[in-house]
């Protein structure tokens, strides 16, 4: 069988809270470099973002982390990252990047999950170039270590035309040195972005755009209202996540959470 | 606010849940929510009444498997349930004799037990915080007294609505009957055309304080057909159906091209019968 090359996906963000559209991003991002038959994802991790990002209305950054652990318990590949949470301050996506690199070229033997059985024959059925269709064996990625990339929405691509917002040296590595697996959504042009960015037209073959078919546009922002309003949530977001809300009395229109801080 | 003025309703979806998606849940919590908004009703249940295997519609599984994942998906919901009645009938169902059916079973429940809350109807079911939540009184043990019978509406989406134009697939009466004495409920992307939809009939006209239309603000495209595209291209379906539903799915390999083949050439139920029953009746034509 041919081998593929590892990857891993990581989605930064204020994960405020976290959604099914979010868990989805993975699962649509992993199954594009699938179809490739280039890669194979071994690992997705979700890095919410440190409390001094100063959003209007984050919660503070245990809440979101622990929400996110939460909705994860029953994925068997993507796991959260709270250190750049746990930081002093917001940091750069990039050194996010360089720094979860960096933790994994140090551990020497670094174990490529086994993937359970369904999700290989997934694999096997959607890859119409794999060369070995012997379903006993495990798919091997090669020995070589995986590539990290980050994954986003189309709305993040886009956020790279603001002003000030990004570095330009950052995007350049971003896109030069990790790669970008970007998800399609609604109202957003993808294609357009990378055509008016001379440094993003320069990587284009280090950005990968998948398409999700099936739109889902569960936007936290609406989560967040609806909550505050008393509306239901359910199904838009996982139950274990919903009861973790009602239990800490988060984005309760009375105020309950001050939305910033430290405070328990 | 006293409760006890309030008209108890019971949301009844119909449809074939082939399968059942997180969309068609979401419809649910959309209209209860509406209803109970207005102050006029109580949403005191959600059916879910997936149609029988005589619907005759291409890629529609045996109903035993739609009926287990529904059940499934409603597993951890205090107020939804699934109905096999339709599904049991050796013939396909019109959908205004389901909705009569439900309302009949609900007047015949509510004359056994008058003082009953059919809410307490499953043994040991706790009230959800929410359910909690709703009632601006002090908490009491027991529901307030409701005015009358329950009534049943018909909960859908804007495809149901704009359906109701495709020839032969609904007979006029029972489009009336369902406006008239049931009502329907029809959730619907923001901006759709469901009121101009209302507006070009004269019968949905007529009627049209009987239809609530409800916006759904998220963009919400999880159509169980898709979702049977993507479990045949070996795509993930995760976090578009409940967990129990993929793994049901999964387990049991329900859609592929074979099941996508099934009554493929065949009529659809509806079509057939009105086709049929108008040619009886215009035996020259």
């Amino acid at each position: 069988m041919k081998n593929r090359i590892p990857v891993v996906l990581l989605a930064c963000g204020s994960f405020n809270p976290i959604t099914n559209m979010h868990l989805r991003l993975f699962e649509v991002a992993r199954d594009h470099l699938h179809q490739t038959g280039m890669y194979q994802v071994i690992e997705g991790i979700i890095s919410p973002v440190n409390d001094s990002y100063g959003k209007k209305d984050l919660v503070a950054s245990h809440h979101r982390v622990a929400m996110a652990q939460l909705a994860l318990q029953t994925s068997d590949w993507i796991r959260v990252d709270p250190w750049e949470s746990e930081q002093a301050q917001w940091m750069e996506t990039v050194k996010v990047l360089r720094l979860i690199e960096r933790s994994r070229s140090k551990t020497a033997d670094y174990p490529v999950k086994h993937l359970p059985l369904h999700h290989h024959n997934q694999l096997l059925k959607s890859s119409a170039q794999m060369e070995d269709p012997d379903p006993s064996k495990t798919p091997s990625a090669s020995a070589a270590l995986p590539e990290l990339k980050l994954l986003c929405g189309a709305d993040v691509l886009k956020t790279f035309q603001t002003p000030n917002l990004w570095k330009d040296e950052h995007i350049q590595e971003i896109v030069e040195k990790f790669g970008l697996v970007c998800v399609s959504r609604r109202g957003h042009d993808p294609k357009g972005y990378i055509l008016d960015s001379p440094i993003l037209r320069q990587f284009q073959h280090n950005i990968h755009l998948a398409r999700e078919p099936i739109q889902n546009e569960i936007s936290a922002t609406y989560i967040r209202k609806a909550l505050g309003q008393g509306q239901s949530v359910k199904y838009l977001l996982p139950d274990t996540v919903i009861a973790y809300i009602r239990d800490h009395g988060l984005y309760s229109s009375d105020g309950s959470w001050t939305g910033k801080g430290k405070i328990s | 606010m006293d409760t006890s003025e309030k008209t108890e309703v019971v949301l009844l979806a119909c449809g074939s849940f082939n399968p059942i998606t997180n969309m068609h849940l979401r419809l649910f919590e959309l209209g209860k929510d509406y209803m109970n908004a207005t102050g006029k009703y109580r949403v005191i249940k959600g059916i879910i009444s997936p149609v029988g295997d005589a619907y005759k519609k291409k890629g529609l599984i045996p109903a035993h498997h739609r009926i287990i994942m529904a059940e499934l998906a409603t597993k951890n919901s205090h107020w939804l349930e699934v109905d096999t009645w339709e599904s049991l009938q050796k013939e396909w169902v019109e959908t205004v004799k389901v909705l009569r059916h439900h309302q009949e079973k609900l007047a015949t429940d509510s004359c056994d037990h008058p003082q009953r809350s059919l809410l307490m109807d499953r043994p040991g079911r706790k009230r959800k915080w929410d359910e909690q939540k709703q009632d601006s009184s002090p908490k009491k043990p027991q529901e307030p007294k409701s005015t009358g019978v329950p009534r049943v509406k018909l909960l859908c989406g804007a495809d149901l609505l704009e359906s109701f134009n495709v020839p032969n697939l609904w007979k006029t009466e029972d489009i009336t009957q369902i406006v008239a004495n049931y009502g329907l409920i029809c959730i619907t992307r923001a901006g759709s055309d469901a009121q101009k939809f209302i507006y070009e009939s004269d019968v949905l006209w007529r009627h049209q304080s009987n239809i609530h239309l409800v916006d759904e603000w998220i963009t919400n495209d999880i159509s169980s057909t898709k979702i049977r595209r993507a479990l045949r291209r070996g795509q993930s379906i995760r976090y578009l159906v409940p967990d129990l539903v993929q793994e049901y799915i999964e387990k049991h390999d329900l859609y592929n091209s074979e099941s996508e083949d099934r009554n493929v050439g065949v009529i659809l139920a509806p079509l057939q019968r009105n086709i049929s029953e108008a040619k009886h009746s215009n035996p020259t034509a």
